[in-house]
């Protein structure tokens, strides 16, 4: 039999232990939560397509994505969609052009969000290309028109909280990526 | 002040003298500020919370006039008096400023300190026969602890002040204010962490292994069981926080994008990791007050606690679903419908071993031998209002309520009647049935019941209405509304009036009856009272329990 001093050092230790462990699993969190969303289209985290190719149109399958586009306050670029709104066959590639223009007299580089609305649509969206994949630099005053090339999953049609939606909106926002390298 | 030297030595020779001289105490700086002793750290703990419980309670005050009528009051002129003139926007900041300090401080400072380490401290140690708990000095630092991280908060408002709110969402508290002040106010939560770990670790320790010979798990008092369950609450949300508000720190002041988009991180993961730690935490202000209620009943009934496993275990149950519920607090975040539909049913099971608590509580005392003496009427008047704040919180649950509801009065006046008026009707309640076991003087009658009646009626006048504020739309954590909820804010006004005049009384009462209070008897409450800290005298020696108690 131990004495009541070594036990409650064991008992103490083990506790000890578990506030460890849940430490832990507190910052390990971060990439765990990072995870689930890429998974699950949590929150209106869209996918990205592992080929280049595009399943092909759903006959008479048609919704509208709607398209956003913001920067963060304060940095010097315009950035808007050419077109708000495009009618998109669900299945089928499709392109839609953004526009962004750096006012300001420094080259500055910026990288893009992105985000679906509604979430649940989020797994359906797929991008095969996107100038969101890298960062982007203008130039003092330089303008860019910037493709984004992606498909509606036709498998919204078979998700019964999704396929009744008929609008998408796709939001970008870029921020400001600073030269020091730690804004990624 | 030759108490200041005091060294180990000094320590050794009272140790020496202990066996003929039993309730020999260390001179006065010794014995408070260098204590190890679980009966005078409650004390001092008990303390703290008063004090803490005092500049809160003048927070909600503050806050209560400048919401007395329409229209920005007193904010200007209190800024001025905090920081000289400034502008509207940073009286309006001041305004966020109150509100956080008053979550902080009754979270943190107030309610925690007193229920665990106040009542758990005094009592979880005699209720299981142990002379001190496992390990006492952790105990004295988990206490000392509290007094930096309350000084850096109360110190934050002097550098811009954090007006976050006491959830401190992202990005709000990230690039949204700027300035030391958020940096304290995070740094005091760490703090305060630190010391209820430390408490938490000990609790543990003390109730598994130095139970006295024959008090199995299953006969100890309701009131350990809850602190055990609170214990290990806090041991597993805790360092969640700890983990979340460290993210908060390191993307504050040293570029990291934990909760960025800019950064590739995301806002509302620091919303779950906030209340992975948040729902847990409202169950540890309130599981202690639980046991303490549960005692009270069973005395003043003169029975045994109905269903004394079923408690226990209802208790481990609302600690582990306290855990898997923790978005109903995030239902208009964007959640999709499932995960609202499994939040919302989670959520609603809580309420059957919170029912199997209020339903064994009305058992206990059917067909018993009532008296209404001062701690039974706390304890039924926490019975009553937890339940109305139980049944709101019943409403909240769902989902597609709460997109309504979210942030609106409805979801204060929920969560004050289940706190506000649940745990500290419980805190009251423990502290004017221990009053004699704690100070050796018994607290006055007459001033107890008044204290009720008062204190009672001024939070109803202040919380009710606030039901119909947030039915009508009026959302929380503003300074201003439209005139057309003037008369609901005026009544609430009036109640807190009510309230603090309540809380004068019970100031009379505790001075009254510390200096002329008559002297408590060992159990005044007569058969009832089976718990052991009835069979030590009022108050109990320095050190209890010499020989173990024998439990069969």
């Amino acid at each position: 039999m131990a004495t009541l001093a070594e036990r409650n050092r064991r008992v103490g230790l083990m506790a000890t232990a578990i506030v460890g462990a849940m430490i832990g699993l507190g910052f390990a969190s971060v990439p765990l939560y990072r995870m689930f969303c890429q998974v699950t289209g949590f929150n209106g985290t869209t996918q990205k397509a592992e080929g280049a190719k595009a399943p092909g149109a759903v006959v008479g399958k048609i919704v509208n994505v709607r398209f956003d586009g913001n920067v963060k306050p304060g940095m010097a670029w315009s950035f808007a969609p050419e077109e708000h709104v495009q009618r998109v066959a669900i299945g089928a590639r499709d392109m839609a052009f953004y526009n962004a223009t750096n006012n300001s007299d420094k080259p500055v580089t910026g990288s893009a969000t992105f985000n679906v609305s509604p979430s649940q649509a989020g797994q359906y969206f797929t991008k095969i290309e996107c100038f969101c994949f890298k960062e982007q630099t203008l130039k003092p005053g330089e303008s860019v028109r910037m493709p984004v090339v992606f498909y509606v999953d036709p498998r919204i049609l078979d998700d019964p909280d999704a396929r009744d939606i008929n609008e998408i909106t796709l939001s970008y926002t870029f921020f400001p990526v600073d030269s020091a390298g730690n804004g990624g | 002040m030759t108490d200041t030297t005091a060294t180990a030595a000094h320590f050794q020779a009272h140790d020496d003298h202990a066996h003929h001289d039993a309730d020999h105490k260390p001179g006065f700086f010794a014995r408070w500020f260098m204590s190890t002793n679980h009966k005078d750290i409650g004390t001092l703990y008990l303390i703290f919370a008063i004090v803490a419980g005092i500049i809160g309670g003048g927070i909600s005050g503050l806050m209560r006039a400048e919401l007395a009528a329409p229209g920005i009051q007193y904010l200007p002129t209190w800024l001025a008096m905090l920081h000289g003139p400034g502008t509207f926007d940073e009286a309006l900041h001041l305004w966020n400023v109150l509100v956080t300090a008053h979550g902080l401080i009754m979270v943190f400072f107030m309610v925690m300190p007193a229920m665990i380490g106040g009542f758990g401290n005094w009592f979880v140690p005699i209720m299981i026969g142990a002379p001190d708990m496992a390990f006492p000095r952790m105990n004295n630092v988990s206490f000392w602890l509290l007094i930096p991280a309350f000084t850096l908060l109360l110190a934050s408002p002097f550098f811009g002040g954090a007006g976050t709110g006491w959830t401190v969402y992202a990005p709000l508290s990230t690039y949204g204010e700027p300035g030391p002040s958020v940096d304290m106010g995070i740094l005091s939560l760490h703090i305060a962490g630190a010391s209820s770990i430390l408490g938490a670790i000990n609790f543990i320790t003390t109730i598994f292994n130095m139970r006295a010979p024959g008090m199995t798990l299953h006969k100890m008092p309701l009131f350990v069981w809850s602190v055990l369950v609170t214990a290990f609450l806090l041991l597993l949300a805790l360092p969640v926080l700890a983990a979340a508000i460290t993210m908060l720190l390191t993307d504050r002041n040293f570029g990291t994008t934990f909760y960025d988009p800019a950064g590739g991180g995301d806002p509302i993961l620091y919303q779950h990791l906030f209340w992975f730690f948040g729902h847990p935490e409202v169950y540890i202000m309130i599981l202690p007050g639980f046991g303490i209620v549960s005692h009270i009943i069973a005395t003043f009934s003169r029975k045994p606690v109905f269903g004394y496993l079923g408690m226990a275990y209802a208790m481990v149950a609302i600690g582990v679903v306290g855990f898997i519920v923790w978005a109903h607090h995030m239902f208009t975040t964007g959640l999709d419908v499932n995960t609202k539909m499994y939040f919302t049913a989670a959520t609603m099971v809580i309420a059957v071993p919170t029912g199997i608590k209020i339903f064994s509580w009305i058992a206990t005392m059917w067909g018993g031998s009532l008296t209404f003496k001062t701690p039974m009427v706390w304890a039924l008047g926490f019975i009553f209002m937890f339940t109305v704040g139980g049944v709101t919180g019943v409403v909240l649950a769902n989902g597609g309520v709460d997109n309504y509801m979210h942030d609106t009065y409805y979801v204060v006046a929920h969560f004050h009647y289940v706190l506000s008026l649940g745990a500290v009707f419980a805190l009251f309640a423990g502290f004017y049935y221990w009053f004699g076991k704690m100070w050796g003087k018994q607290y006055n009658e007459f001033l107890g019941h008044l204290h009720f009646w008062v204190f009672f009626i001024g939070v109803n006048l202040l919380f009710f209405p606030m039901h119909f504020l947030g039915l009508d739309g009026m959302p929380r954590r503003y300074p201003d509304y439209p005139d057309a909820f003037t008369q609901y804010n005026h009544l609430a006004t009036l109640g807190y009036k009510v309230m603090a005049a309540g809380m004068v009384v019970f100031f009379v009462n505790v001075i009254w009856s510390l200096i002329a209070g008559k002297k408590a008897e060992d159990n005044p409450w007569g058969e009832g009272a089976t718990t052991l800290e009835w069979t030590l005298s009022s108050p109990p020696p320095f050190h209890q329990f010499e020989t173990l108690p024998k439990i069969d």
